[in-house]
């Protein structure tokens, strides 16, 4: 079977979009089926997909998405303000702002790259942050975040004789499953782009750009419009993240654009797999119920889940393990995200095809130097010239077990099936 | 990389076809049973949960968790447990200790990480995960407006904790909210007098501001209360919250012409500012021909211990402390000391009454419906928690009782004493006409959630 056929591809789609559709029902047993944490998952899910289509494909890290989710933010709730509490015009106005501030940070810094790129995004990012935080503090309120008020004047919303102070899409409002639903439905709409783009020749020219830039430079490409382009979708992907935060939740603040914000996408996105269609969004759910159910646990709750042992030891066990939770939470997540980096460094998603069997592993070598293991999109990586250029001849799976470490040939499935046989 | 094309067999189609409304009818399946309750979160029960929502990271971790420690201790009074602290002197009182309207009280807690975002995401996961009925705590202006405001629109009351800027029940004021703690106008009207008093009605103040809510307004009512009393101010500068090195801010008031330095910070920022102007050697220097002085209008026993020496002599005001001579007082004291081996902040003495005058009030109503509630609270009149005779007036949801002036002790005994109260100014010279600020409650209906 070919993994990359449409009709895989279509799979894919619709079992992301059954799984968001059943995301309260799977995810009650955990504590997390509740809408508020659900439209995070959904939410950032939506800024991981994006961040990935450039740092997944192009391997630009970009330390400075923040920027753009928190210009979607503010976008949006000024459009709360002034034209309509309907997400249509917010939303708009998020994409085309985060899109334009993109074109312009992208432009300037994508005439660096690595590390030096990443520190100019950050830059910019931060530049972003404490002008909201300071001198932009009559557009954005400042520490105090920007609200929708009461008073705002709602042009739209005034000439239609609408009140109401919920953003709605079309009359459905915003809040609890309602608003989870909503934007489960454009995160699979974000999803189904995110894969068209992967599959397509555009896709395929940025995953080019992350194997060799120079090679792409000296067959003809010039390189600079297609990062540019990616720079801008990933950013306004950011803008429409920050615009349903903004709606499901009317408060834009400052703090969604510190360097903290853009490096938990980064993180994200590393989590699940970098360069893979679903890691992300895998990363995001990890990250959020981390942040969300391991910092409310109390000394408190664990004792009465310790009930069971006895008194001398409970205490020992609670003292222990109330080092993670509470406010520890972050301690705990730490030690996962080591755990991930040195044993599966292409993340979670690679945890899962290990699990499924697929050791397949294309050449393909990140401005880091993890190698990218994406099932789906691995087709079209097979068929890229090696990266030495001396085309070598390609070989059986190596028998028994691997080292991750190792960059490995990919193998197509008629040869493995032809080794076995 | 052509792609094998592919076409829909009838059988494909029919299974997109139940997949695709199998799909859409999942958020009805889920929609539909929420709206069975009266109101949010109505306790079904043998338990009622109330939210704790405190900074345990961040600039404010110290209030917070204080906050949190009281909490506690309020909720195993509520269920009979412990010895009773203010419940014995509470008056008019309602409550017997057997929980609220019978039903035992359970608590939840959250990190507010001092940040809006964070705070309200914490919020929300009490009221739709955990079911709380109340939220309360919270040590930062900022995010006790952005909670409040949340708590109007889901229909569940926020007992707001350590918040003092003047929007908290002014501009930005909720039905659903209600502030025990005072105000910085309160803050500006007891200080304004003492401040004169002691140097003089001809000073040159230099402010130095938390860029927030509480800091713009802090700001704004010490300089009325200030230049009413005849001190100019030279210059007011904004500072970010959680900055942590004030030293560029500080070195320009040396050369600036002021004689007196209004540190509107509080919690580790305060700390850290007043240290970096103590080092700076501003309290030695004379400036105008007076003695340079440094003012903390807001400040609590928690900030005197990080702040350590640099804090004797410093005036600001209080809303509690410990060392008051009233029975609520020293029934509180006694079993927060009993409980945790140190004497409560004026932080965990407002979360504690603030639960208290929750459960009283849902005792009152004889229901947890909030709008009996709102109703309840709105014009209780009450005494023996701390604060003697203390009104929670029904125009703006605020608590109004004396307001204390208090000072850096010279010769503290021990890590605990380290301020004096200097004066107590009485409630009705604070109390101020609610329409000076602005705002309206809006809406006290219950809501479904």
């Amino acid at each position: 079977m070919k993994p990359t056929t449409k009709l895989a591809d279509l799979i894919l789609l619709l079992c992301f979009a059954a799984a968001v559709a059943a995301g309260p029902v799977i995810l009650a047993p955990i504590g997390a089926g509740y809408p508020d944490l659900l439209d995070k998952f959904v939410i950032y899910g939506i800024f991981a997909v994006g961040f990935n289509i450039l740092f997944g494909l192009t391997g630009y890290l970009s330390f400075g998405h923040a920027a753009f989710l928190g210009v979607g933010s503010y976008a949006a709730v000024w459009s709360f303000k002034l034209i309509s509490m309907d997400l249509l015009p917010a939303v708009l106005a998020s994409v085309v702002l985060s899109g334009l501030l993109a074109l312009v940070i992208g432009f300037v810094s994508l005439r660096r790259s690595g590390i030096y790129f990443s520190i100019l995004t950050l830059a910019f990012a931060q530049m972003c942050y404490n002008m909201a935080y300071s001198v932009l503090t009559p557009i954005t309120n400042g520490e105090t975040g920007l609200r929708v008020l009461r008073d705002d004047p709602r042009v739209l919303d005034a000439a239609l004789g609408r009140t109401g102070f919920t953003p709605s899409l079309a009359g459905l409002e915003m809040t609890g499953w309602t608003g989870y639903y909503v934007s489960g439905a454009i995160l699979v709409i974000a999803f189904a782009i995110s894969i068209a783009i992967f599959r397509s020749p555009f896709g395929m020219t940025l995953r080019a750009i992350k194997s060799n830039q120079k090679r792409m430079g000296y067959t003809g490409y010039n390189t600079r419009p297609f990062l540019l382009t990616a720079f801008v979708i990933s950013g306004m992907y950011a803008g429409l993240a920050g615009s349903l935060l903004a709606a499901t939740d009317p408060l834009a603040g400052a703090e969604r654009m510190q360097w903290t914000a853009s490096g938990e996408v980064v993180l994200m996105t590393i989590l699940g797999g970098a360069g893979t269609l679903l890691g992300p969004v895998l990363g995001t759910g990890l990250i959020k119920y981390f942040e969300n159910i391991f910092s409310a646990y109390n000394a408190h709750q664990l004792d009465v889940t310790f009930s069971f042992l006895p008194d001398g030891v409970r205490e020992w066990v609670v003292h222990g393990l109330g080092l993670f939770v509470g406010e520890g939470w972050a301690l705990t997540l730490g030690l996962l995200f080591m755990g991930v980096v040195i044993f599966l460094p292409g993340g979670i998603m690679e945890g899962i095809m290990r699990l499924g069997r697929l050791k397949r592993t294309p050449i393909v070598k990140s401005l880091g130097d993890s190698p990218q293991r994406d099932v789906i999109g691995e087709r079209a990586i097979d068929e890229m010239p090696p990266e030495d250029g001396s085309a070598p001849a390609r070989k059986e799976a190596p028998k028994g077990e691997t080292h991750a470490g190792e960059p490995q040939k990919p193998v197509k499935s008629s040869e493995m099936k032809a080794a076995t046989s | 990389m052509t792609d094998k094309t592919f076409s829909f067999s009838r059988r494909t189609a029919l299974k997109t076809g139940l997949a695709g409304v199998a799909a859409i009818a999942t958020p009805t399946f889920f929609i539909r049973d929420a709206w069975a309750d009266d109101f949010c979160n109505m306790p079904k029960g043998s338990t009622v949960t109330l939210g704790f929502n405190v900074p345990q990271t961040g600039p404010y971790a110290d209030e917070g968790m204080d906050e949190l420690r009281a909490l506690q201790l309020a909720v195993k009074h509520l269920n009979g447990e412990g010895d009773g602290g203010m419940l014995k002197t509470m008056k008019p009182l309602a409550l017997e200790g057997k929980g609220i309207l019978g039903k035992k009280v359970a608590f939840v807690s959250g990190d507010t990480q001092t940040k809006s975002d964070a705070a309200r995401a914490s919020a929300k996961r009490m009221i739709e995960k955990d079911g709380a009925l109340m939220i309360t705590g919270g040590s930062s202006s900022g995010v006790a407006v952005a909670v409040q405001s949340l708590c109007q629109d889901a229909g569940v009351i926020f007992m707001a904790g350590l918040t003092h800027s003047n929007d908290t029940t002014g501009k930005d004021k909720r039905a659903f909210g209600f502030r025990h703690f005072f105000n910085a106008y309160m803050s500006g009207q007891a200080l304004g007098p003492v401040l004169a008093a002691e140097y003089g009605k001809d000073r040159k103040a230099y402010h130095l501001t938390a860029d927030y809510t509480w800091g713009w307004t802090q700001e704004e009512s010490i300089k009325d209360a200030t230049e009413k009393q005849g001190w100019t101010t030279v210059k007011t500068v904004r500072t970010p919250l959680g900055a942590g090195d004030f030293s560029q801010y500080i070195t320009p008031v040396i050369n600036s012409g002021a004689d007196v330095l209004i540190l509107n910070h509080y919690g580790k920022d305060m700390v850290n500012s007043l240290t970096q102007a103590v080092q700076f050697g501003l309290r030695d220097k004379t400036a105008n021909g007076k003695k340079f002085e440094i003012v903390v209008p807001l400040f609590s026993e928690l900030m005197a211990q990080g702040a350590g020496e640099n804090i004797k002599g410093i005036i600001g005001t209080a809303n509690w402390d410990w060392k008051l001579d009233n029975e609520g007082t020293k029934a509180f004291t006694k079993s927060f000391g009993a409980e945790y081996g140190a004497p409560p902040s004026q932080a965990a003495q407002t979360c504690y009454v603030q639960a208290l005058l929750y459960a009283d009030a849902c005792e009152r109503a004889g229901t947890f419906n909030p709008t009996k509630v709102i109703e309840a609270l709105e014009g209780f009149e009450f005494d023996g928690l701390g604060n003697g005779k203390t009104l929670y007036r029904a125009a703006d949801h605020q608590c109004f009782k004396d307001v204390l002036v208090v000072q850096g002790k010279d010769d503290p005994k021990d890590k605990y004493d380290l301020l004096s109260i200097k004066k107590i100014v009485p409630a009705k010279d604070v109390t101020y006409d609610p329409s000076i600020f602005g705002g309206e409650l809006g809406s006290k209906d219950a809501k479904k959630c």
